[in-house]
């Protein structure tokens, strides 16, 4: 399977490539348009600042391939910054725009707990999840993030709490994302990137 | 459901191999890091700090590759620091493969290389290292490697490097550094009560007694610690467990 990695000159590539050459799978990087459209399953890691991150995202006009790409079916996993990439804004950065696959905005948590939410925590399940298959239910995952989805309707399918309920596990078609980091997770993250990578397989 | 308290193992490396003193001197070969690392992943260590205490100029290639060395073998996150002074130096740690980066002296002599770390890797990639000393009736910050005094208070040091964009504190005691008389738990929780970042607590681990302590008392949202995990005295699975046992959030594995 032809898995790509979208680069756009930030965010924590190499350690996502480690994760999946753990499970034995192979990724490439992809910085351009054309080579966004020619792949089986799309990653888009992130850590830093929402409004950098579509800036990036725009110099390089992989915008609308990313959202063609998703469209037409490819399998996207977004990671910590990649989830709040995916909402139509955010706090952090308000004016830019985000890709927009879900119509709400990220906001900043309430500092009624210690900010960044740092560390690891366990998951609320609220909905059937893909990504969290065979995932022991106290498993807990690795965040780092003071912004964070608080509601994504019915494709927020697990929550975490932390100074708010927010959504740590986004699934809708062929749509997925984590706010925490899988490739950080131990052996719980590294059962959620082998179950991104075998329902993207499925749908070959 | 709530965030785990965490454990972390500390790697101070001369650059290339992890050394061993104590409080900051008499230093020794205690290993490889990248063996260490490959350790502690697997026995639960829920985050590793690696650091440059000799943090040379020269030596600057030799701990790029051992931060790679060290992250080639990590399913959790990876701290590193020791001798960043710039952005860029910052951004060869980071590309590296650690998640986040420490600063001490530069920031306590330009505390405004918070706030463009902070704003060019985000605030959670900006830990700011205190290394404090008892002096009198507070705590006073020292720098390089603990061998300079500053004069300036290490607590209002720690509220202020927040402000100028530090999203993490981790304070040292040099008074119980490589002591094994436990944490410094007024420190800690003076530190913590003076900010809303989380706090590592470093300096004077023993006993699993001495953890629950500092999680207690000071207030820590972790704890580090470097020779009794490298020497075995402490396992980190019996330590997570003795802590679940005593109501402590922690992240079992295994």
């Amino acid at each position: 399977m032809n898995i790509a990695l979208v680069e756009y000159g930030a965010g924590n590539l190499p350690s996502v490539e480690r994760a999946l050459a753990r499970l034995g799978l192979e990724s490439r990087r992809a910085s351009t348009p054309e080579a966004l459209g020619s792949c089986d399953a799309l990653i888009l890691p992130g850590v830093g600042h929402f409004g950098a991150l579509m800036r990036s995202l725009g110099e390089r006009s992989l915008v609308k391939p990313l959202r063609d790409a998703v469209a037409s079916g490819v399998p996207l996993l977004g990671i910590c910054l990649g989830l709040q990439a995916m909402f139509a804004a955010s706090d952090e950065a308000v004016g830019d725009a985000g890709l927009g696959l879900f119509p709400q905005k990220v906001s900043a948590l309430p500092p009624t707990d210690r900010l960044p939410h740092m560390g690891w925590n366990q998951l609320r399940r609220v909905r059937p999840s893909r990504l969290l298959d065979g995932v022991p239910s106290d498993a807990y995952f690795y965040f780092a993030h003071s912004y964070a989805a608080l509601d994504a309707g019915e494709a927020g399918v697990a929550l975490c709490d932390h100074s708010a309920s927010f959504v740590a596990v986004l699934e809708r078609e062929n749509v997925f994302a984590t706010q925490f980091h899988p490739e950080k997770s131990g052996p719980a993250g590294a059962q959620v990137l082998s179950n991104f990578v075998r329902r993207a397989g499925e749908k070959q | 459901m709530s965030l785990a308290h965490r454990i972390i193992p500390c790697l101070d490396t001369d650059g290339e191999r992890v050394v061993k003193g104590v409080q900051f001197v008499n230093l020794r070969d205690a290993g490889d890091p990248a063996a260490l690392a490959a350790r502690y992943n697997i026995e639960g260590a829920d985050e590793l700090v690696v650091l440059d205490i000799a943090a040379s100029r020269d030596h600057r290639p030799t701990f790029l590759e051992t931060i790679r060395r060290v992250a080639a073998e990590l399913a959790i996150p990876l701290t590193a620091g020791g001798g960043v002074n710039n952005v860029d130096d910052g951004r060869a740690i980071l590309r590296a493969g650690a998640d986040k980066l420490t600063v001490n002296t530069a920031a306590i002599r330009h505390p405004e290389l918070l706030t463009a770390l902070a704003a060019e890797f985000g605030s959670q990639a900006v830990v700011l290292a205190i290394d404090a000393k008892r002096v009198g009736d507070h705590w006073e910050a020292f720098v390089r490697g603990g061998s300079v005094p500053t004069g300036i208070d290490a607590v209002a040091w720690a509220h202020r490097g927040v402000e100028y964009g530090a999203g993490e504190i981790l304070i040292t005691s040099m008074d119980r550094d490589g002591t094994r008389s436990g944490f410094d738990c007024a420190l800690t929780a003076a530190i913590s009560r003076s900010v809303n970042v989380p706090v590592i607590a470093s300096g004077g681990a023993d006993a699993p007694e001495t953890f629950l302590e500092v999680f207690r008392e000071g207030l820590a949202d972790a704890a580090l610690a470097a020779s009794i995990f490298h020497d075995r005295i402490q396992g980190l699975g019996e330590l997570k467990q003795y802590l679940g046992e005593h109501a402590i959030s922690v992240r079992q594995t295994g």
